[in-house]
């Protein structure tokens, strides 16, 4: 059972094509990776998944074809996009960020909003430190943890991650790392797109490598993470062996 | 200039300041939100002074076929294309929104039209004639074309302010109309002769002033419309839909323009242009605040306010020319002192 399955998936920009018929899927419960370089296209089939640029295939979510919805109607049936550049808001204090991250629940009458905020503070205390903090003046790694946390106050079946790791320290990223794991166990769904690929393939169950638009391997993730193919390319131990 | 002129002169100078200090309000809001510069603010005031002036003549304005039309219009167009996508319940709100509530609002008008004496029943019809229409405009002229560039938004805004001018002119005709709002009460403090409209103009001013404060800062509705000011795409991510945020801030935007008309029709003189000319006094106020910032759009108006009235006193035919020339020096400082944002990054 798939918690999202894509089919033929193609996107461009205008005459440019990005993305040449990509299927992929994401095991229900489970973490799937997606690797490849820079400009191979990742950003741009989690925005296609995510509903904010046109594309052309299947996107099938649980039982039904969500291609032709709207990014609002995704987030509804609890899709939900962590991207590259965090999109928070900045000129608003952190817990307003959060709040705003249950708006489409809170629209439907939700009233455990609280208690929701409270999970997430639990998971990153430093927020709850920083909570009237305007968010634009928060550090990289809580800026990170900070566009988690408002993903989380969605409630999310299948969570998709862009480059969760990116400038961040070192440090930081094992944290973030942990929380992605943690989610998995509390039975979320996730989709993992990462220029970090060692970090990927050890905390992903299924990969992906994308190359140039196009998925060139794939497979369990300890099987990838001993392909030639990935140990060369992407985890670099041809060049410098560890 | 005595010192009682000047006392004079700033009564009249804070009344008028209000009225702009909530357009330009209204002005911010919508263009932070929806990127429109919104140029048909002012036509909400006529349609609310014309309406009121016609149902305290004992008729129903013409308003509200208007109101009528305009929800036949989007029951038909996504009412169909719900229904094709065999979406019952959702067919059932829209239907609703756009036929029933406009029906209702109707009925209220003739109920008015019958009772020339009761003054808030038509304060109350007059604002619930005009502020749908806000929603509607968004959905008919704005909706389709959300995502393009803020000159083609620009240019229907205009071509919307044209539309609804002509209608004013179409179910009012080209006569001016004052209103009966009050009681003529006034009362003497030191030199200064208070009136009991100016008084209501003030207060009423201040208190949608202070709500709206609440509104964007402590209610969830309110931070979901400065959210997508901030940032488009993380208000998308998180499921604030922009038809949501812009039908919303539509909605203030009439509801203002129409409290706003109904403020000043007993002490001027509305056509169905007049309008126009006291929002752009907003607007004047609103450049002062860069379009984005509430509380420097609000005393930016106040300023105009004062720079009308006294240059009413000292060269009164350059009173408008004055007030508008102000707009060239705020260009410059605010082209010194801030930073150029980019449109937006957007793909």
């Amino acid at each position: 059972m798939s918690a999202l399955d894509v089919r033929d998936l193609s996107v461009g920009y205008g005459k440019v094509k990005v993305l040449h018929g990509l299927s992929l899927a994401v095991p229900e419960g489970a973490i799937a990776t997606v690797i490849g370089p820079n400009g191979a296209g990742k950003t741009t089939l989690l925005m296609a998944l995510m509903g904010l640029i046109p594309g052309r295939g299947a996107v099938v979510y649980g039982d039904r074809d969500i291609a032709a919805d709207s990014t609002e109607e995704r987030v509804g049936y609890g899709l939900c996009l962590v991207p590259e550049r965090r999109e928070l808001f900045s000129d608003m204090p952190v817990a307003d960020n959060l709040l705003l991250g249950a708006f489409p629940r809170i629209r439907r009458g939700a009233r455990d909003v609280e208690d929701d905020v409270a999970a997430v503070y639990q998971r990153f205390p430093r927020l709850q430190e920083r909570r009237t903090q305007l968010a634009g003046t928060l550090s990289g790694g809580e800026r990170q943890m900070l566009a988690l946390g408002r993903a989380l106050m969605a409630r999310p079946k299948l969570l998709m991650l862009d480059e969760p790791s990116l400038g961040l320290a070192p440090r930081i990223v094992r944290d973030i790392f942990q929380v992605i794991a943690d989610l998995k166990s509390t039975g979320v769904s996730i989709l993992l797109v990462e220029q970090n690929a060692r970090a990927a393939l050890q905390v992903a169950d299924y990969g992906y490598v994308l190359e140039m638009g196009e998925l060139v391997l794939e497979g369990p993730a300890s099987e990838l993470a001993a392909n030639p193919r990935v140990l060369e390319s992407y985890l670099g131990l041809a060049h410098s062996p560890e | 200039m005595s010192f009682n002129i000047a006392l004079w002169l700033s009564q009249d100078a804070i009344t008028n300041g209000a009225i702009y200090a909530l357009l330009a309000l209204a002005l911010v809001a919508v263009y932070t939100v929806t990127r429109v510069i919104f140029v048909p603010q002012g036509d909400f005031i006529s349609l609310a002074a014309l309406s009121l002036a016609t149902l305290q003549a004992g008729l129903v304005p013409g308003t509200v076929y208007l109101l009528i039309g305009g929800g036949l219009l989007i029951t038909a167009i996504d009412g169909v294309a719900v229904l094709r996508k065999k979406k019952l319940k959702r067919f059932a709100a829209i239907a609703l929104e756009n036929i029933a509530l406009p029906a209702v609002i109707a009925g209220a008008a003739v109920w008015s039209a019958s009772r020339p004496e009761d003054i808030l029943l038509q304060v109350a019809v007059t604002l619930a004639i005009v502020t749908p229409m806000g929603p509607m405009l968004y959905r008919l002229a704005f909706q389709p074309v959300a995502n393009a560039p803020i000159l083609v938004l620009l240019i229907i805004a205009v071509a919307v302010h044209y539309m609804l001018t002509g209608m004013a002119l179409v179910f009012f005709g080209g006569e001016g109309v004052r209103t009966q709002l009050l009681p003529d009460i006034s009362f003497q403090l030191g030199v200064l002769n208070i009136t009991g409209q100016s008084l209501a103009v003030i207060i009423t001013s201040l208190v949608l002033i202070v709500l709206l404060a609440i509104l964007f800062g402590s209610t969830v509705y309110g931070k979901a419309l400065r959210a997508t000011a901030l940032n488009r795409t993380g208000a998308r991510l998180v499921g604030i839909s922009s038809e949501f945020t812009g039908r919303l801030s539509f909605a203030l935007a009439a509801l203002i323009g129409a409290a706003s008309g109904i403020l000043v029709s007993p002490f001027t003189t509305i056509y169905y242009d007049t309008g126009f000319l006291i929002s752009l006094k907003g607007f004047v106020g609103a450049i002062i605040g860069g379009m984005t910032n509430y509380p420097l759009a609000a005393l930016g108006s106040l300023l105009v306010g004062f720079l009308e009235s006294f240059s009413s006193f000292w060269a009164s035919t350059f009173k408008e020319s004055i007030v508008f020339t102000l707009i060239i020096p705020v260009l410059l400082w605010r082209s010194l002192t801030t930073h150029r944002v980019e449109e937006d990054e957007e793909p």
